[in-house]
């Protein structure tokens, strides 16, 4: 125990009342006195804040100053488009090893405010972070400067159908974001006036927003957020029942070391001109060779019939036993009222509908393979 | 009428040579939200420590053990389709199952109530 890190919210966290687990290396909050099903449902219905400051956050900085010489350099290493990102826009991607398996994936900004739209804003995984800036430090050209913020910058997530209003009660610029931008903007806060970098994005697939906080800022900033009646902190425990339903990957479940980006369902994000074998990326060859190959496994969306949970690592078989794969990630989903999972299967089975056994404490549990997400995103993209 | 209960925190209420199983209202706490119960067929045989039930939360699934042996009798079916009746009532709706009690003699390795809450301190 003495060894886990923590954030700087830790001290708030155990004031509230959390139940802590060690997570990623970090003593993290799983659930609040209102519990995972309260807290998952306070989210969909209000605003549920997220303490996510285990996770990384850095810049690349081109030492020329041309935002195209940090573009193409991280596009050494993740599928995205990143030249034709505008300033002030936010991408999603993934680090892939040279066999085009996934080292993590990641949110990608480019900086939008003057004088510093050729600089890189990542944000990756608690877990995945210190191989990635050992990853980006082997593979980058020496003509990009990476700068790690895990000492200065907290993290967090402002998520539901009432952040908006929430969070622009304090900082009316953000009310302007749509989905997948971000800003810079000053806020007052009781302990004075700071800058915060706000991205509309999040992990739930409600609206909302991650906020970039100086440490010195950010318990100021979470109590001015939990003041508001609408707002409750969440745990973990929700974090993942929340993801799980809006059918979003979580590393090291559904993306691993072995699993490609076409596999893992995420060929949205690989543009078309990036998705042949010489698109210039670590792992490109898999990608396409994926694309072509009719039979690599995909990942679904799984509803099992009746309402036993089918747990991660549950097997997947055919009608007549065979076994076609696996659970990755499992559980309730509140807001569905019933089971949800997410798994890979053989490719035959990956189209919406088709029945499966899952193998829930040795017995076979009829379930079916659907088009996920399980609960409707609510993203907002501009009226 | 007796209840007992064991360090995997399970209760048994004793009535005759009947025993009705749950999970102590500590232990459905610990869990949190209950959503799925899969309870055993009438007339399975348990010996005491056999896995009698599976009680899932949002968050994980845990087995429900036999406090002690014996032949399941009745079964709480209502929690099939409310299981959330295990955090509203652990000790009480929210039982899972009967045992026709086949060595009495086994109720004495448990802990009584006092015992019990100070097991649970020590947690």
């Amino acid at each position: 125990m003495t060894d886990l890190k923590t954030t700087k919210l830790h001290a708030k966290h155990i004031a509230l009342g959390a139940k802590m687990v060690p997570f990623a290396g970090y003593d993290m909050p799983v659930q609040y006195p209102l519990g995972v099903m309260g807290e998952h449902k306070h989210t969909r219905g209000k605003a549920g804040l997220f303490d996510v400051s285990h996770m990384g956050q850095c810049f690349i900085i081109p030492q020329d100053g041309q935002f195209e010489t940090a573009a193409r350099a991280l596009e050494k290493l993740v599928p995205a488009d990143i030249q034709s990102l505008a300033p002030g826009h936010i991408r999603y991607s993934q680090f892939l090893n040279s066999q085009g398996g996934t080292l993590d994936d990641l949110m990608i900004s480019r900086l939008g405010f003057e004088g510093h739209t050729h600089k890189l804003y990542l944000v990756v995984n608690a877990g995945c972070k210190d191989a990635d800036y050992v990853h980006m430090l082997t593979h980058l050209p020496d003509d990009v400067f990476l700068d790690y913020k895990d000492d200065d910058l907290s993290l967090l997530a402002l998520q539901g159908p009432k952040a908006a209003q929430v969070l622009g009660a304090l900082c009316p610029q953000v009310l302007n974001l749509t989905f997948m931008t971000h800003t810079d903007a000053p806020i007052m806060l009781p302990s004075g006036p700071t800058f915060i970098h706000v991205s509309r994005s999040g992990y739930t697939g409600e609206d909302g927003f991650e906020i970039s906080v100086k440490h010195e800022d950010v318990l100021a900033l979470t109590e001015a957020l939990l003041a508001h009646d609408d707002v409750e902190m969440i745990g973990l425990g929700a974090r993942d029942s929340l993801r799980m339903e809006a059918g979003l990957c979580l590393y090291g479940h559904e993306l691993t070391p072995d699993v490609s980006p076409v596999e893992a369902g995420l060929i949205w994000s690989i543009p078309k001109h990036r998705r042949g074998a010489d698109a210039g990326y670590l792992g490109a060859a898999r990608v396409a060779a994926d694309l072509a190959d009719k039979s690599s496994k995909r990942l679904v969306g799984i509803l099992p019939d009746g309402r036993a949970p089918a747990r991660e690592g549950t097997q997947i078989h055919d009608a007549d036993g065979n076994v076609i794969g696996e659970i990755t990630s499992g559980g309730f989903g509140p807001t569905v009222g019933g089971p949800i999972a997410m798994g890979f299967v053989a490719r035959p089975f990956a189209k919406p509908g088709s029945a499966v056994n899952l193998i829930v404490r040795g017995k076979p549990r009829p379930a079916k393979t659907v088009k996920m997400p399980f609960a409707t995103h609510n993203y907002y993209r501009g009226n | 009428m007796s209840v007992k209960y064991t360090e995997d925190h399970e209760w048994i209420k004793v009535d005759g040579d009947t025993g009705t199983v749950g999970i102590s209202p500590y232990a459905a706490n610990a869990l949190g939200d209950v959503v799925f119960v899969e309870l055993p067929e009438i007339g399975l045989e348990l010996s005491k420590g056999d896995e009698a039930a599976v009680v899932e939360s949002v968050k994980a699934a845990s087995e429900v053990y036999a406090p002690v042996g014996g032949q399941v009798t009745e079964v709480n079916a209502a929690l099939e389709d409310a299981p959330e009746t295990v955090n509203a009532s652990a000790d009480g709706g929210g039982w899972f199952l009967k045992i026709k009690i086949a060595d009495a003699s086994e109720l004495g390795d448990l802990m009584d109530a006092d015992a019990y809450a100070e097991f649970c301190k020590g947690l």
